[in-house]
């Protein structure tokens, strides 16, 4: 090569490029530590917890004996939990969405909620849990002998371990209602269902947003009213993509412990909860529970076993999740 | 009188259901209004009822750094939770030491060095990792971290190191917080547009070169945006820092002992179930309601920062 | 071309061909450019002249589904042999690019960018300064080089650009229609800016605009679509001499129906 100003530039590519490959090596490594730390987590589960993995953990209630303690409890309540989340935050969520994508101007107030929303997504979970708590769980005192509500209405509340007012709805005794809503089942999933709103929002909006604007043309153009356009063609294209994003809102409520803790849900629950007024359980609580104890089987080894259980339970709801979408996707 | 065709049009029932149904879809949208309300309300409402008391002053908590509140004798002096603003801010910094550089390598191989089909075995190795519950990160940190570190504290440097320590939650939480700051920082990386890669390399830039001064550089605030949200998230981050940090709360900047962060105190108290309307019910909104300002604060700046990143590049 | 020409030949290309996958771009090019002309390359678009000038500086390295066949010479060594590093080889051969590109960084910096990174010895700040006179940018932004180069005008980016590949010092500049997005008088400042540079560089041009072509350059490389393959778009080199010989009485009919507007 003709280098006439070969004494100004020191090009030096030998060491440059050496550094390249040392540079290229540490990225990697980079990357391979998560891979490892994520092989050592699960190697560690498998082997303190796969000789606990029996049918006592599924059919027992926790106990103090570790040979006897069983997750049935946690089991079941996670997935009611997760059933009723699912219920509550349905509507909400596809509600909220196809307002802010079909009917909304885009003025000051439709931004300000996208702000909004954006906002809750990145509050802690345990807020949440102090929102369900205030919220749901104690109703901030509006239903406790003191209250200025109860004085003004005249209602009877009673006093002690479930206080506040009982009733039964229209007379109906299987409709009865508790208010405060306390440690139940129904706070816990109210509380959830407000925890994930705000993700299954921003998932749905970009499954509305994602179908044709031609689709909405093509309806409108045959006259058909907004709602018939937006429930009739929008919202069953954009289905697919709404419940996926539901789906893995839903297997990340699973896995959340704060909330749940904070808002009162228990550690020893014996019992299946047979109404939505019960107390619960659900499995990273019973988890958490058991990693606080004392003895080796409990905290190393159920703890692990629990955890796997759980994960398995946690991967198939994000498997659906996956296949759902890949199965009902429709490629433009 | 005869119709003049067999399309009816709409009738006004069915005018009369959009607008109830538009007015149910309103109502809906502005729920998430509701939400930003009530815990505002529900935070605030409680934290004024605890500053409120006698025994407590808003300067001696923001100020103090003895926190026990459980303690007999209630006084001023043991509600400063400066001691648990240390404990949160110190694992979510080294948190962040672990999952910012490893997060933003992972990123800059993921975007600059990688063919598809690495792409495609290690991003969901990243999902995965971002997707287990931060209770698996806990138990992962005593049962495995803690030990190590005892090991190389102890054993080798013979430095004393408590079971429950800030290391072994930090560490933790690094690992958790790697699928965050790597995506957004992949994305910013790759919205760095090729023109300037090749502006980079026809000027006789190594690849190294290329990558270092000219593509991170651009991407810069949108890489600033990821480590920001890393940071905010590790504050708010509890069940791994519960378990693995302890329930100590120490004034102290040494990670191998046991502190106790915001959120773990939260949980604490929650445990003993403290009625509502006693100090320790509603102290917990106090506490809740300095967390939520900081974080809010951090995602908001966090926020800016993306924003102005995107005016640059789209 | 006669002999005059062929001793100073700084780059010469053989049967160069470059196909992306499966997808021929160009196929079996020879030309040989002179030291210190202007040589410009036109013809109608996908044929493959901005791949061809990439090769030039092995910038089509950088696309992985890129393949390259032949011979790329630059004073008499083979860019394309074994031993050759294209990093090494592109600080001598600079490009600017149809859309100005600098970087977001100050103008300064951006001068300095490429002769920092290849270890530059001599004084930076005459460095900086003799490229921006040389890109005739001197005078609009002496007195604040701190300031950001995409501060400046579309016109004054693009001479920034030029400056920032004349800092490497190199021998030939490629461009690739460094004037189609900048407005008539910006692009006229390019055109004499380049009179300029062939005094002390070999510049190769790759350009839509005929007139400009015309009137820049010493040598033309027309390059069309290869008649007995219009159905897979390969781009082959028509006819190559010097400016006023195409542009006055090309010797094929193809190009001189492309210079009269007939077709392209």
């Amino acid at each position: 090569m003709n280098n006439k100003n070969q004494s100004d530039f020191r090009e030096n590519l030998k060491n440059r490029h050496n550094i390249g490959k040392w540079f290229y090596f540490i990225l990697l490594a980079c990357l391979l530590l998560g891979l490892l730390m994520l092989t050592a987590l699960i190697v560690d589960l498998a082997v303190e917890g796969h000789a606990w993995i029996r049918p006592e953990l599924f059919t027992n209630y926790h106990s103090r004996k570790p040979e006897q303690a069983g997750m049935k409890s946690a089991i079941i309540g996670s997935l009611i939990v997760m059933v009723l989340t699912g219920l509550f935050s349905f509507p909400l969520g596809i509600g909220a969405a196809i307002y802010l994508e079909e009917y909304a101007k885009k003025n000051w107030l439709s931004n300000f909620i996208n702000i909004n929303i954006n906002n809750l997504a990145g509050v802690p979970s345990i807020v949440y849990g102090m929102l369900g708590l205030a919220v749901f769980g104690r109703m901030f005192g509006l239903f406790s002998s003191k209250s200025w509500l109860v004085k003004l209405l005249n209602l009877k509340v009673s006093e002690g371990t479930i206080s506040g007012l009982q009733f039964n709805l229209f007379g109906i005794s299987w409709l009865e209602i508790q208010l405060p809503f306390h440690k139940s089942l129904l706070a816990g999933a109210l509380t959830m269902t407000l925890l994930i709103l705000p993700v299954i929002i921003i998932s749905s909006r970009e499954a509305i947003r994602s179908v044709p604007y031609t689709i909405r043309e093509a309806a409108f153009g045959l006259g058909a009213t907004k709602w018939q356009v937006v429930s009739k063609q929008v919202v069953p294209i954009a289905m697919p993509g709404i419940i996926t994003g539901i789906i893995l809102s839903l297997s990340r409520a699973i896995g959340e412990t704060a909330p749940l803790i904070i808002m009162g849900a228990f550690t020893y629950v014996p019992f299946l909860p047979k109404s939505i007024w019960d107390q619960f359980t659900v499995m990273p609580i019973q988890i958490y529970n058991w990693i606080t104890l004392p003895q080796t089987e409990f905290r190393v080894n159920l703890a692990a076993a629990g955890i796997l259980v759980f994960l398995v339970i946690l991967l198939t709801f994000n498997a659906i999740a996956v296949l759902l979408r890949k199965k009902l996707e429709i490629k433009w | 009188m005869k119709k003049s065709s067999t399309f009816l049009g709409h009738s006004k029932k069915e005018i009369n259901r959009e607008k109830i149904i538009s007015a149910i879809l309103f109502l809906c949208g502005m729920f998430s209004v509701l939400i930003t309300i009530g815990i505002i309300f529900s935070l605030f409402s409680e934290t004024i009822g605890f500053f409120s008391r006698p025994e407590v002053s808003l300067l001696k908590f923001f100020t103090g750094t003895t926190w026990r509140p459980l303690a007999s004798k209630i006084s001023s002096d043991n509600f400063g939770v400066l001691s648990l603003i240390t404990g949160t801010l110190l694992i979510a910094f080294i948190s962040a030491l672990i999952s910012v550089p490893l997060g933003l390598g992972s990123a800059i191989f993921l975007s600059e060095f990688a063919s598809e089909r690495i792409r495609d075995i290690f991003k969901p190795v990243l999902e995965i990792l971002a997707g287990i519950p931060s209770i698996v990160y806990g138990y992962f940190a005593i049962s495995f971290i803690t030990p190590i570190i005892r090991t190389v504290f102890e054993n080798w440097f013979g430095v004393e190191v408590s079971f429950f320590n800030a290391l072994s939650a930090s560490i933790v939480l690094g690992i958790m917080i790697i699928p965050t700051v790597a995506s957004i920082s992949e994305d910013a990386l790759r919205s760095v547009p090729r023109s300037l890669r090749e502006a980079g390399y026809s000027l006789g830039a190594t690849r190294f070169e290329v990558i270092t001064k000219v593509v991170v550089p651009a991407a810069l605030s949108g890489i600033t945006a990821a480590f920001i949200l890393a940071f905010s998230r590790a504050v708010g981050e509890t069940m791994a820092v519960t378990i693995a940090a302890g329930s100590t709360p120490q004034m102290t900047l040494n990670p191998l002992k046991s502190v106790q962060t915001m959120t773990a105190f939260i949980v604490q108290v929650s445990f003993g179930d403290a009625p509502s309307g006693t100090i320790n019910g509603q102290s917990i909104f106090a506490v809740g309601a300095t967390l939520f300002v900081m974080t809010f604060v951090m995602n908001v700046i966090s926020d800016l920062v993306m924003k102005k990143f995107r005016e640059e590049y789209e | 071309m006669n002999d005059e020409l062929s001793n100073s030949t700084i780059i010469s290309a053989k049967n160069l061909s470059v196909s992306y996958g499966s997808q021929e771009a160009f196929h079996e090019i020879s030309l040989d450019i002179p030291r210190n002309k202007i040589v410009a390359i036109i013809g109608p678009s996908g044929c493959g002249k901005s791949t061809l000038i990439r090769c030039f500086n092995r910038m089509n390295d950088l696309v992985p589904s890129a393949k390259v066949t032949g011979e790329v010479f630059y004073n008499g060594q083979n860019i394309y042999g074994p031993n050759v590093d294209a990093v090494h080889v592109r600080r001598q051969i600079g490009m600017v690019f149809q859309k100005p590109n600098p970087f977001p960084k100050s103008i300064y910096e951006n001068i300095s960018f490429g002769a920092k990174v290849n270890n530059y010895v001599g004084n930076m700040d005459e460095l900086v300064e003799k490229s921006l006179k040389q890109a005739a940018l001197w005078d609009e932004v002496k007195d604040d080089l701190n300031k950001s180069g995409l501060a400046l005008s579309g016109g004054q980016q693009q001479r920034l650009c030029i400056a920032r590949a004349l800092a490497t010092e190199p021998e030939v500049i490629l461009m690739d229609e460094p004037a189609s997005a900048l407005d008539p008088i910006a692009t006229l400042k390019i055109e004499e800016l380049m009179q300029e540079l062939k005094e002390q560089y070999t510049i190769i041009i790759v350009t839509h605009n005929m007139q400009q072509a015309s009137r820049a350059s010493d040598l033309t490389a027309f390059i069309s679509l290869d008649r007995t393959r219009i159905d897979d778009r390969v781009g082959v080199l028509v006819e190559y001499d010097f400016t006023e010989k195409i542009f006055i009485k090309p010797a094929e009919k193809e190009t001189e129906d492309y210079i009269s507007g007939r077709f392209g």
